[in-house]
């Protein structure tokens, strides 16, 4: 496949290709790579025998062998592979991940797949559809035991109703390269939720476009990053149909010295995307002194006529006077932590509306943070 | 029966300059039962002294003592004071995003009785209390003192002192920025609790107004970090009458 060269904007990608010589190898001083430490990651830039994300087939999921074919999910979503590890991860995965929602169909129990990384280092293809006027909500578990360099296309048919929550959760030492492209058809709704709690190293680059006008798009995270963890969100709205709507919501905890995240909100409204509404919000909260958190939110606008269109950003310090005020109500201070932690995220998670999935990632969040709390308490008795 | 003792305190502010001494020398006894008022003009370091039993980590003891029934109040933790029957109704609570009023009293009384109370029992003790103060029942769902009024924090405020029933409650210009209705709505919310109770109230204010509602049995008047006189209620009167100066003098003195 020859190189399509994208329409001249700063924030949409330059090369579109599934064949990875198409792409050059990054070297982190490109845009899109300047805050990833691309020296932990420097073995996803080059082909690699690699072992396969897999899932246990059940009610709509299924695995495949992987063909150099344009899927039908891939042409629907119009999806096109944008950098290195997405080319490779396209080219080298040997089954695809298929998660599909039938028209019409309004499944009330969530879909939970755990995706396996059978090796030390893997490729992961998945791919979810949702027929139109469907529902559904899907959750999906990654084995973060091993390395994974991993694509996710999600195509929402008209009128759909999809829910996709991606957990990133267990032992902090696998690194995770993932890009998610969505594309969200006519009146149809998309949330998508990110939870990252585990691995060394996350990168997801997300990305939305329209099918059709009259689309909702919700972006969330929920992120948690210690010592020796790095991660970055890079979203990418690209508002290209009239009508439609972006939510996008990112919040992440931040502790211990080397902690790094990133968020970039890049949304690009076309001069087609008239009476659109957008919005952008990252939040950081530093949980002590020592961490870093990049966040830069980029709103490009082709066209005045929009509903609204907005961002914001703030990282702040964790706040003392919470702390003393909950203390001073008798609750310890490891429990206020939890408490004041929690609250930081109830918002975002106030948007899944399964009770059962929400109180399981609150859960989740508060062993996190109980963790912290311990080692904090541990690294204080040894000094 | 329970007494709070604070003798010769001395604290100073801790900031990014240095320390700075605010409290210089304060003696001062609460019992169970008895109502110290302490009243002073802006800046005399009346806040500082409700925030230092509270053990707030800005500021930091140079000098003198606080027990609380022979136990050093001093070597305790924030949360360990409150454990131990101290509450602070605090003149600017601050707010706590994504935490509820409801979970925010189930955490805290627990923390404070050793166990979680029985979820039958708690629900209508929480509801009487709100009634007491008439706060609409929705109030628990909110979080806690975001968006509050200022009355609606002060409500809250006195809805944890009946609740958490501490020993020894000091009271930080709860008066302030209340209108008379709040105000006597609030003034009543501490009767009710004293009576019930027997606790040891140590209120502070830069107003006699409060002391309309809440009777003092003692009148503190505080200057220049201590205490520079010690009356009766007719104290209060007396400062209506002709203010702080020459109090403020006495403290230079």
């Amino acid at each position: 496949m020859s190189a399509v060269q994208a329409p001249p904007s700063d924030l949409a990608p330059r090369v579109l290709s599934n064949d990875p010589s198409d792409h050059d190898v990054p070297h982190g001083r490109e845009e899109e790579w300047r805050f990833t430490p691309i020296d932990k990651i420097r073995d996803f830039f080059a082909p690699g025998d690699w072992g396969t994300v897999a899932a246990a087939s059940g009610e709509f999921v299924s695995v495949r062998p992987a063909s150099a074919d344009t899927s039908a999910v891939e042409s629907s979503a119009q999806w096109v592979a944008t950098d290195l590890p997405s080319a490779l991860a396209r080219t080298k995965a040997a089954d695809v991940v298929s998660i599909d929602i039938p028209a019409e169909a309004q499944v009330a129990d969530v879909i939970v797949v755990d995706l396996t990384a059978p090796a030390a280092a893997n490729y992961g293809r998945i791919e979810i559809s949702a027929g139109a006027f469907s529902k559904a909500t899907v959750v999906l578990r990654l084995d973060m035991t091993s390395d994974i360099s991993g694509i996710l296309v999600t195509d929402v048919a008209d009128q759909a109703d999809l829910t996709v929550l991606t957990l990133y959760d267990g032992p902090r030492t696998s690194r995770h390269i993932w890009q998610w492209a969505t594309t969200v058809g006519r009146d149809a709704q998309f949330l998508g939720l990110s939870i990252a709690l585990g691995g060394s190293v996350i990168r997801l680059q997300q990305s939305v476009r329209y099918a059709g006008p009259g689309g909702s798009a919700e972006l969330l995270g929920a992120f948690l990053a210690a010592d020796e963890q790095f991660q970055e969100f890079r979203i990418f709205v690209d508002h290209n149909q009239p009508n439609c709507s972006s939510n996008v919501v990112f919040k992440g905890a931040l502790s211990g010295e080397s902690a790094h995240t990133v968020w970039i909100g890049d949304v690009l409204v076309r001069r087609e995307a008239t009476g659109i509404e957008t919005y952008e919000l990252n939040r950081n909260l530093l949980l002590n002194d020592g961490p870093r958190a990049d966040s830069v939110p980029n709103l490009e606008l082709e066209t005045g006529d929009v509903v609204s269109a907005g961002h914001a950003s703030a990282t702040g310090r964790f706040d003392d006077e919470q702390l003393f005020y909950l203390e001073s109500r008798g609750i310890p201070e490891n429990l206020a932590r939890q408490l004041v932690v929690r609250g930081f995220f109830v918002d975002v998670l106030a948007k899944v509306k399964d009770a059962e999935l929400r109180d399981d990632v609150l859960r989740r969040i508060e062993e996190r943070i109980g963790m912290e709390a311990l080692e904090e308490q541990v690294s204080e008795d040894v000094q | 029966m329970s007494t709070l003792e604070i003798k010769d305190l001395h604290a100073s502010v801790v900031t990014d300059a240095g320390e700075t001494p605010i409290l210089k020398g304060v003696d001062l006894t609460v019992e169970s039962g008895r109502t110290q008022a302490v009243m002073g003009p802006n800046g005399s370091g009346k806040s500082t002294l409700a925030y230092v039993i509270a053990g707030h980590p800005k500021y930091v003891v140079t000098q003198g003592s606080i027990t609380l029934d022979g136990q050093d109040v001093l070597e305790m933790s924030v949360d360990e004071r409150a454990r131990a029957g101290l509450f602070l109704a605090m003149q600017y609570p601050v707010e706590i995003p994504g935490v509820s009023v409801s979970n925010f009293l189930r955490t805290s009384a627990t923390a404070v009785r050793g166990e979680a109370p029985k979820l039958r029992t708690w629900i209508g003790e929480v509801k009487d209390s709100m009634a007491g103060l008439q706060m609409d029942p929705s109030f628990a769902e909110r979080n806690v003192n975001e968006g509050f009024s200022g009355g609606e924090k002060k409500r809250h405020e006195i809805l944890q002192l009946s609740l958490l029933k501490p020993k020894i409650a000091i009271l930080d210009e709860t008066d302030s920025g209340l209108d008379v209705d709040a105000l006597r709505i609030v003034s009543e919310g501490v009767n009710k609790f004293t009576e019930e109770t027997n606790a040891g109230i140590l209120l502070i204010t830069h107003y006699t107004r409060i002391l309309r509602y809440i009777k003092p049995d003692v009148v503190n008047v505080f200057a220049g970090g201590r205490i520079v006189e010690t009356g009766g209620p007719e104290l209060a009167e007396v400062l209506e009458a002709e203010g702080y100066e020459r109090f403020t003098d006495l403290a230079k003195a």
